[in-house]
């Protein structure tokens, strides 16, 4: 399947914007781009295995929220930085 | 509660010019007169170093690095004078630390960063927002950092920073201090654990600060700890005289004699002069026009009595601006008895600088270089311990952090 790499993450896969993987959940498709990119995973989802609040996951056209979530083969995942301006709490 | 007290601190690595002399008078390293100077500034948005010769005058600026990463403190190791640990992350991305050992062109990303442990109830646990602090290790071990985060956390590197792991001690004593109800709580901008000191004389002991808190002492490498915070003022707790909950601020230990400390707290200026146990509030002694609240605090190399602060308005709402618009420093130079104010080429006038907490820094040269970072993405500096100030760069993003180091 293929993963879409946002632009802030693109420092991982040498600035490549799409990676070929072939998994059966999204936690699974996120170990791997791990152990292609090491570091990958902890900038989106964190030590309690939660997606990060500004960290956004997409799979046949709709959001996914959990890592179990299953993908079947040919399934696109999106990776997307969500909205995170405005607050001093996000730091901008 | 703590169980280190009545402990002894090991004295062993004896830092050279460290300590007192005979009958317990100062003794004063020896100066570091010449050599070039390595500003590194931690901002918003990015990291970013200004290299200065041996006469300060002539400053060459790199950066940004991480362009639009919040960079929470950026140090120079002092031990090998030549890595570098960067506390990074940005809006959408969760927090890591980079390492670079060739002055800050390559930097190579932590294998594991500082994180909590996972728990079975994840929903609750704690995760790691920011790495906000660093702490180089004892010299005695070479590839030891410390690093706080926000939610408090204390975190332990001992291969130089690629891998980190909880101090366990110390989180566990976090978790009991927690059961008292507003007594561990957070800033504006979230909890903060800062102010990580190692004693030069015992890599075993040291002291972390929590804002909100206190201060906390340990004896045996961070297995156990215990609250050091009488004599300080919390105005802000239900009740006079806690054992914690306070909020130091900044706190800094005296390279040349450990057992002085002085913090800059939320509630005044104080000294603690070990193996005392009461801060006394030498803030008091600050004009009653200025206050003595604020965020940083800076400590002269060697000399243990010269310390400086940079005040910052705590009256009505609390602005944290320069009393009067008009900023200035205030250095003591007999361990906080007096305080002189040193504004000299300073805005006179309609200046409201904040300085954050690690956001104040002194060079080892001699005289004294002193530097700081505002808000508004200034950085000014002084040659001369104080007495003359100019800019040494403008339009920057937020300065979060800047500290001085001679590299190798």
């Amino acid at each position: 399947m293929r993963v879409f790499i946002p632009p802030p993450l693109r420092s991982y896969t040498g600035g490549r914007a799409r990676v070929e993987v072939e998994e059966t959940t999204l936690g699974a498709v996120l170990d791997a781009l791990d152990a292609l990119y090491p570091g990958f995973r902890f900038r989106i989802v964190d030590e309690q295995d939660r997606i990060r609040p500004h960290i956004r996951f997409v799979a046949r056209e709709e959001f996914v929220h959990t890592l179990t979530h299953p993908l079947e083969p040919g399934d696109e995942v999106q990776i997307i930085c969500a909205l995170s301006g405005g607050s001093p709490a996000h730091g901008t | 509660m703590g169980s280190a007290r009545g402990k002894s601190i090991r004295r062993v690595s004896q830092e050279k010019g460290a300590g007192r002399g005979p009958k317990g008078q100062k003794k004063r390293s020896v100066a570091k007169t010449s050599g070039d100077v390595w500003l590194l500034v931690g901002t918003k948005k990015g990291a970013f170093i200004f290299r200065g010769d041996g006469t300060r005058r002539r400053w060459e600026a790199k950066g940004p690095i991480f362009l639009g990463s919040e960079v929470n403190h950026l140090v120079l190791d002092p031990r090998d004078g030549r890595t570098l640990l960067m506390a990074g992350r940005t809006g959408h991305l969760g927090p890591t630390v980079f390492r670079s050992t060739d002055g800050g062109r390559a930097w190579k990303e932590a294998r594991r960063p500082p994180a909590f442990p996972k728990a079975a109830e994840a929903a609750s646990a704690p995760a790691v927002e920011r790495t906000f602090w660093l702490t180089p290790g004892h010299s005695s071990q070479p590839d030891v950092w410390y690093a706080g985060s926000s939610p408090h956390g204390l975190f332990r590197s001992e291969d130089g920073g690629t891998s980190w792991e909880p101090v366990p001690g110390f989180l566990d004593y976090l978790a009991a201090l927690k059961a008292r109800e507003g007594f561990i709580g957070a800033t504006p901008g979230g909890p903060l654990t800062h102010s990580i000191l190692v004693d030069p004389r015992d890599p075993a002991h040291l002291y972390v600060g929590l804002s909100t808190g206190g201060f906390f002492e340990s004896a045996d490498d961070g297995n156990s700890w215990r609250p050091l915070n009488k004599g300080v003022a919390a105005y802000f707790l239900p009740v006079k005289n806690p054992e914690y909950g306070h909020d130091p601020h900044c706190v800094a230990l005296h390279p040349a004699n450990p057992d002085r400390l002085y913090q800059q707290n939320h509630c005044g200026i104080y000294r603690l002069d070990r193996p005392g146990e009461t801060w006394r509030r030498i803030g008091r002694a600050m004009p009653k026009e200025v206050g003595d609240i604020g965020f940083p605090i800076v400590l002269h190399p060697r000399d243990p009595d010269t310390v400086w602060v940079f005040p910052m308005d705590g009256t009505k709402v609390w602005p944290r601006t320069s009393p009067g618009g008009r900023p200035a420093v205030y250095r003591a130079r007999d361990g906080g008895r007096t305080w002189q104010r040193q504004d000299r080429g300073l805005p006179r006038e309609q200046a409201y600088f904040t300085v954050m907490r690690q956001a104040f820094a002194a060079d080892p040269l001699e005289p004294v270089g002193l530097y700081f970072g505002t808000t508004g993405g200034e950085v000014w500096m002084s040659p001369d311990e104080g007495a003359t100030w100019r800019t040494l760069a403008a339009h920057l993003p937020y300065v979060l952090s800047v500290t001085a180091a001679v590299p190798a």
